[in-house]
C-alpha cells in the first residue's frame, strides 16, 4: 500500500519526527452501545441457552402439567379420591378407574391425581419459607460481617449439625395427633433454612466487594440500599438453583415423615401416606405402591432437572463448552 | 497445624452446647407426662411418681435439668433410661451397629461413586455419561424408604440373595441396608465427581502433563483425579454424620438394632436423656468428620497450609 505509506509520512507543523495520525474512527461507534440492540444480562444469556436445552424444556413442561394437576385435579378424573368401599378392595382396573383400587377400595388413579396438591404445596411453601428465612439470615451475616456474622454463622452451624429428619421427628411429636400441613411446613423450614443461609452468605460475600458496589457507595448509597438494590439481585442466582432442587427434596421429606407415621393426617389425600400404606401389599399388588411412588418421583425429578438445567445455564464455565 | 486444630476443637464447644440445648428444649417441650406413661393402664401413684421425677431431675426447671445433664456429660455420665438401664449401655449396644452400617454405606459411595463418576467425566457427552447423569437424578428423586421396600422385596424376599432383615447385624445382612442408605448420597458423589473431573480435564496443568508425554492413564489418575477429589472428600466427610443420623428410615425397614431405632423408640417414650445423649454423640461425629476433612485438604492440595 504505497499511497497509505506516503500519506502517513506527512509530518504536521511543528513536528520533526514521524507521528502516527490520529484514529479517525468516531468515538461513538466504538464505545457506545447501539440503542437498537438488546441489552444482555446473566439471566437473558441463561434464558437464551435454556430454551435450546431439552432437559429444561421437558422439566418445564412437566412442572406446568403438575401445576395444572395441583390447581384443577377435577380436570383429570371424575372419580372421588375419598370415596372408598371395601367392595372394591384391590379390585382390577375397569372403565373409569384405569389403575384399579387399593386395599381400602379407593381409586388409585384419583388418589394419585388429588395427592399432588398436598405434596407439592408442602414442598412449595417450605421452599418459600426457607428462602425467606435463610436468605435474610445469610444476607445479613454475609453483608455486615464482623461479630454479627460470627454469631449468625454459629447459629447456622448449630442447626446444620442436627440431623434434619431427626429434628423433624422430635418437633412433630409436639403436634402429634393433630399434625396439619402447616406444621410440616414449619418443621421442615425450621431445620432446612441453613443450607440457603450458607449459600446466600457466600454469594453476598463474593458480590459485596464488586466494583459496582464500591461505585454505588461512592455516589452516596447507604449500606441498606446497596444490599437491596445491588448486592442481593446479583447474589440470587445460586439461591434460586438450590431452592428449585430443594423443593423436590422437601416433597421427599414429607413422604418420609408420612412413612414414619408423622406425616399429614389420613383425611388429606397425599402420596406419602399412600406409599406408606401400600408397603405391605408389595408382593400381591405392587401397583398400589408403584403409581403414587412414580408420581412423586416424576414430580421431584422435574424440579431437580429444572434446577440442574438452570445451574448449567447460569455457569459461565459450563457455557463456553 | 496444631494451632489450627486446637482452634477448631475449641469452636466445637459453642456448637455442641447449642445443639444439645436445642434438642433438650425440643424434647422438654414434648407433650405428655413420660412418668405418667410409665404406669401404663394402672392408676398413678403420686408418691412413686414424685420419687421417679426427683430421680430423673424432672422436678427441676428446664434450665437446671439441662445444666445437670451437661454436668453429667463432662464426667462421662449419660444418665439412666426410664427402664433403669444406663444410657451408656444403650449407646455401646447401638453405636457399633450403626457405625458399621454407615461405614459400609460410605465405602459404597467412595468406591462406586468415584469410579462411575470418573468414567462418566472422561466420557463426557457420550451415552454412558448421559445415562449415568439421568439415572443418578432418578435415584435422588425416589424416597429412600421406597428404595428400601423394593430392595428388600426384590433381593431379600423374591430372589433371596440377601437376608430380608438385619437383626443380627452381620456383614452380609447389612449389605442391602447399606446400599439403600448410600443410594441418594451415591448419586450425589457420582455427579460431583463427574462435574469435578470435567472441569479439571481442561485445566492448564493437565494440558502440560499431556504435553510432557505422560500416558493418559497417569494424567487421569494423578493429575486430574487428585485435584478433582477435593469437593468429593468434603461431601463424603459431611455425609458420614448425615448417614448416621439418617439411618432411622433404613434401620426401620430392615429391623436393624441401631442408633436410628434406639432414637425413634426413645422419642416415642419422651425419654429426654437418651435422645439428647445420642444426638450429642451424632453431632460430635459430624463435627469431627468435618474437621478431619479440613485437615485432609492439606494432603490433597499442597497449596493449602494451616498455620
Amino acid at each position: 500500500m504505497p499511497e497509505a505509506t506516503t500519506n502517513s509520512r506527512t509530518t504536521r507543523a511543528g513536528q520533526h519526527r514521524y507521528v502516527a495520525p490520529l484514529e479517525e474512527t468516531p468515538l461513538q461507534s466504538v464505545d457506545a452501545v447501539s440503542k437498537e440492540s438488546d441489552g444482555s444480562s446473566l439471566w437473558k444469556d441463561a434464558f437464551r441457552s435454556l430454551i435450546r436445552e431439552p432437559l429444561f424444556i421437558i422439566s418445564a413442561l412437566l412442572i406446568l402439567l403438575i401445576a395444572v394437576v395441583v390447581a384443577l385435579p377435577a380436570l383429570f378424573t371424575s372419580a372421588d379420591p375419598t370415596f372408598c368401599t371395601l367392595d372394591n378392595s384391590l379390585a382390577d382396573p375397569r372403565a373409569g378407574h384405569p389403575l384399579g383400587f387399593n386395599q381400602q377400595g379407593c381409586d388409585i388413579y384419583a388418589r394419585v391425581i388429588y395427592g399432588a396438591r398436598a405434596s407439592v404445596m408442602v414442598g412449595a411453601f417450605t421452599t418459600i419459607a426457607v428462602v425467606i428465612l435463610g436468605g435474610i439470615v445469610g444476607a445479613i451475616a454475609g453483608f455486615y460481617g464482623g461479630w454479627l456474622d460470627a454469631l449468625l454463622s454459629r447459629i447456622i452451624d448449630i442447626f446444620f449439625a442436627i440431623p434434619f429428619i431427626l429434628a423433624a421427628i422430635v418437633l412433630l411429636q409436639l403436634f402429634r395427633g393433630s399434625i396439619s400441613a402447616w406444621h410440616i411446613v414449619a418443621v421442615l423450614a425450621a431445620f432446612g433454612w441453613t443450607q440457603i443461609a450458607r449459600i446466600t452468605r457466600g454469594a453476598v460475600i463474593s458480590t459485596k466487594n464488586s466494583d459496582f458496589v464500591t461505585a454505588s457507595t461512592a455516589v452516596g448509597a447507604t449500606p441498606l440500599k446497596n444490599l437491596i438494590r445491588h448486592v442481593l439481585p446479583n447474589s440470587i442466582a445460586p439461591v434460586i438453583v438450590t431452592a428449585t432442587v430443594s423443593l423436590g427434596i422437601y416433597i421427599v421429606a414429607e413422604a418420609t415423615l408420612s412413612y414414619l407415621g408423622l406425616g399429614l393426617p389420613t383425611s388429606i389425600v397425599s402420596w406419602g401416606a399412600d406409599i406408606a400404606s401400600a408397603q405391605t401389599l408389595l408382593r400381591t399388588n405392587p401397583e398400589a405402591l408403584f403409581f403414587p411412588a412414580a408420581a412423586l418421583a416424576v414430580t421431584v425429578l422435574s424440579f431437580i432437572m429444572m434446577g440442574d438445567a438452570v445451574r448449567d445455564a447460569l455457569d459461565p464455565k459450563a457455557r463456553t463448552r | 497445624m496444631l494451632r489450627y486444630t486446637s482452634r477448631r476443637v475449641l469452636q466445637m464447644i459453642p456448637v455442641l452446647l447449642g445443639t444439645t440445648l436445642l434438642i433438650y428444649a425440643m424434647v422438654f417441650a414434648m407433650p405428655g407426662d413420660p412418668v405418667a406413661a410409665l404406669f401404663g393402664e394402672k392408676p398413678i401413684n403420686e408418691n412413686v411418681a414424685d420419687q421417679i421425677r426427683a430421680e430423673y431431675n424432672l422436678d427441676e426447671p428446664f434450665i437446671i435439668q439441662y445444666l445437670l445433664f451437661v454436668k453429667g456429660l463432662f464426667v462421662g455420665d449419660f444418665g439412666i433410661t426410664f427402664t433403669g438401664q444406663p444410657v451408656i449401655d444403650v449407646i455401646t449396644r447401638v453405636f457399633p451397629t450403626t457405625i458399621k452400617l454407615a461405614s459400609m454405606a460410605l465405602v459404597f459411595e467412595m468406591v462406586f461413586g468415584i469410579i462411575i463418576g470418573v468414567i462418566a467425566g472422561i466420557r463426557q457427552g457420550k451415552l454412558f455419561d448421559s445415562t449415568v447423569l439421568m439415572l443418578s437424578l432418578v435415584i435422588i428423586a425416589i424416597p429412600t424408604f421406597v428404595l428400601g421396600f423394593v430392595g428388600q422385596f426384590v433381593f431379600g424376599i423374591e430372589l433371596g440373595w440377601f437376608p430380608a432383615t438385619a437383626r443380627d447385624a452381620s456383614f452380609i445382612s447389612l449389605l442391602m441396608p447399606a446400599l439403600v442408605l448410600a443410594g441418594v448420597s451415591l448419586a450425589y458423589v457420582i455427579r460431583l465427581t463427574r462435574t469435578s473431573i470435567v472441569e479439571n480435564l481442561t485445566a492448564d496443568h493437565v494440558r502440560t502433563a499431556r504435553a510432557k508425554g505422560l500416558s493418559e492413564g497417569r494424567v487421569t489418575t494423578v493429575h486430574v483425579l487428585r485435584n478433582s477429589l477435593i469437593p468429593v472428600v468434603t461431601f463424603l466427610g459431611a455425609d458420614l454424620g448425615t448417614l448416621m443420623g439418617g439411618a432411622i428410615v433404613t434401620e426401620n425397614i430392615f429391623a436393624v438394632d441401631g442408633v436410628g431405632s434406639a432414637l425413634y423408640d426413645a422419642i416415642l417414650r419422651s425419654e429426654g436423656t437418651t435422645v439428647v445423649s445420642i444426638v450429642t454423640l451424632l453431632v460430635i461425629v459430624y463435627i469431627l468428620a468435618n474437621l478431619l476433612v479440613d485437615l485432609l485438604y492439606a494432603v490433597l492440595d499442597p497449596r493449602i497450609r494451616y498455620a
